[in-house]
């Protein structure tokens, strides 16, 4: 199967990320060696068969929505590069 | 026989007979590391000095494991130690917080010694693709150790830890054990807690131990096992004994052998090597018997798409704002995101997070991330099926021994093979053991992997313990640094 440069482009920009020339080739190569690769579980009939999102209970977890202090808010703060106070600063939205 | 080539359980015998002190332990490490580390480059952060300053102040009234010192893949989060996943876009990167694995350990009094070498964020089969450094295999140093927990097992292979940690999401404890002839252990999904762990695929990634021998596996499991409210994926189960049948043997037991494991891609020698280890089996009187295991060639399809969109979708939390590289020039918020992740992930990184995005994507979902959703179904149907049947099922770990550095780098899809053997146990949630079954003609480590039913494994466990005591690997060879 060929997948376009745009078709890549595009996927690149839904990742944010961006790719120059070489890479933009050499990563059409790898996802179409990959994706013909792959291609072979279309072999396999799935009419009849659920999707498993885990392996051993096949159910969402869920959890209460609580608010739980963290007692290191220091050590949080101290990987951004930009912040202000106990905030992180980003730049200008509107 | 200096301490160092000693494993964790023989150290602990000498500590309780008040032989040596845990100074003497760290000591004899350390001294290893200087000797041995230039060569392998297994550490990204070596932790020595404090290493040292803690063992020396051990009071004589101690914990059992109070002094033993350990390594921690450097994905494995660590309070106020760099945590880099070997990447450029966690170059400076420092958890506020510890892993539960961790904090479970240091409540043991076990020594951190260093945050160990990998494949960036865990996304690779030979430790090549690190940001930092490319970790060498102890038998062959122009070899890859297998990855991605590389610097973990190279660094047990080599004498420079008694063990460490690793983790898996498609046999990265695994295949590296097996190319470095030393013990990985992949635990059930759900077994040990993941909080702290940074994430690649969520529904396949387990931490695992990389140990010298099959008993000190069970001493770090039992270490690191156990239900954990901060991961809600962590299983509602008591962790076990895993010593208590260590040594019961395999009489009467039943071990299955999937015959496509042994067809397509796999090298003689090794096919070679596991037919031997399967007789061993039968003379310690386990029944051994074929079967056929008819997902085999959907495996890898199967595991990259489902990783990858994993991955895609976890990696989205780098952006440059909270934590990881900032780009320095941006105009945009927008920019700002895609400018940091262009910089910040390396060429392996971004291939996986667009194969993700692209399965992901509309048009393709269905056709690619539902149809390897369902395929994952029909895994786990068939290895439930086998577990009527056996109590474990054996296959080579890895189809080769260690290649060369630079051999599969440039082409992912032959990378991608090296993983066809341990790709289905992460698929299924499996526990599954790779020990070491003896060497090829080039006097490299062959692997021999135990795959068990879920939450069996002292079953495992005691089904390993048997073929190691009769092989006796590491008594007949050792590495031998060949340049």
């Amino acid at each position: 199967m060929e997948i376009s440069r745009e078709e890549i482009l595009h996927i690149a920009k839904l990742a944010d990320l961006k790719i120059n020339e070489e890479e933009l080739e050499n990563y059409k190569k790898n996802l179409e060696d990959i994706l013909n690769f792959a291609n072979t579980i279309n072999k396999v009939d799935t009419q009849n068969v659920d999707i498993s999102i885990g392996t051993i209970e096949n159910v969402n977890v869920f959890r209460e929505d609580e608010v739980v202090p963290f007692e290191n808010e220091k050590g949080l703060l101290e990987n951004a590069q930009d912040k202000e106070d106990n905030m992180f600063r980003i730049p200008k939205v509107i | 026989m200096e301490l160092y080539e000693l494993t964790v359980h023989e150290l602990l015998e000498k500590l309780e007979k008040n032989e040596i002190t845990p100074e003497d332990i760290t000591k004899s490490y350390i001294e290893r590391i200087n000797n041995k580390e230039q060569d392998i480059q297994a550490f990204i952060t070596l932790l020595d000095k404090e290493a040292e300053e803690t063992a020396k102040n051990i009071e004589a009234e101690r914990k059992k494991y109070e002094g033993i010192p350990i390594g921690i893949k450097d994905n494995i989060c660590t309070k106020g130690v760099k945590t880099t996943c070997a990447s450029k876009m966690l170059e400076d990167f420092v958890s506020p917080y510890d892993a539960t694995v961790v904090e479970k350990l240091k409540d043991e009094g076990l020594i951190m010694m260093g945050k160990m070498n990998m494949d960036e964020f865990a996304m690779g089969s030979s430790t090549e693709y690190s940001y930092f450094k490319k970790t060498k295999n102890p038998w062959d140093l122009t070899r890859v150790p297998g990855g991605s927990s590389g610097g973990s097992i190279a660094a047990v292979a080599s004498n420079m830890l008694p063990w460490a940690l690793g983790s898996e999401t498609g046999g990265s404890v695994r295949q590296p054990a097996s190319l470095c002839g030393i013990v990985g252990l992949k635990p059930t999904y759900g077994l040990v807690s993941r909080y702290g762990l940074v994430a690649y695929a969520s529904s396949l990634d387990q931490i695992g131990p990389a140990t010298k021998d099959v008993e000190d596996c069970a001493l770090l499991l039992g270490l690191i096992a156990g239900h954990d409210k901060k991961d809600t994926t962590s299983a509602n189960v008591d962790k076990k004994d895993y010593l208590a049948h260590l040594k019961d043997g395999v009489k009467g037991l039943k071990i299955g052998v999937p015959k496509e494991f042994f067809q397509k891609g796999i090298n003689e020698e090794v096919k070679e090597n596991i037919l031997n280890a399967i007789e061993i089996y039968k003379n310690l009187g386990a029944k051994v018997e074929e079967f056929s295991f008819s997902m085999a060639d959907y495996m890898l399809p199967i595991y990259y798409i489902i990783a990858c969109a994993e991955a895609s979708s976890n990696l989205g939390r780098f952006d440059g704002i909270r934590y990881g590289h900032r780009a320095k020039e941006f105009s945009s918020l927008k920019e700002l995101y895609v400018n940091s992740r262009t910089e910040g992930f390396g060429d392996e990184v971004k291939r996986r997070i667009i194969l993700g995005t692209y399965v992901l994507s509309s048009g393709y979902y269905e056709a690619y991330y539902k149809k390897a959703q369902k395929l994952r179904t029909l895994v786990i149907n068939e290895f439930k099926k086998g577990f009527e049947k056996y109590d474990v099922i054996l296959t080579p770990t890895s189809p080769t021994t260690a290649f060369k550095i630079g051999e599969k780098s440039d082409n992912p899809l032959e990378m991608y093979l090296a993983d066809l053997y341990t790709v289905p146990v992460n698929i299924a949630g499996l526990p599954a053991i790779s020990i070491p079954s003896g060497v090829d003609s080039n006097r490299l480590p062959i692997g021999l992997q135990l795959i068990g039913n879920h939450f069996e494994e002292d079953k495992l466990l005691q089904i390993a313990y048997a073929f190691e005591q009769a092989f006796k690997f590491r008594e007949k060879y050792k590495p031998d640094f060949k340049k």
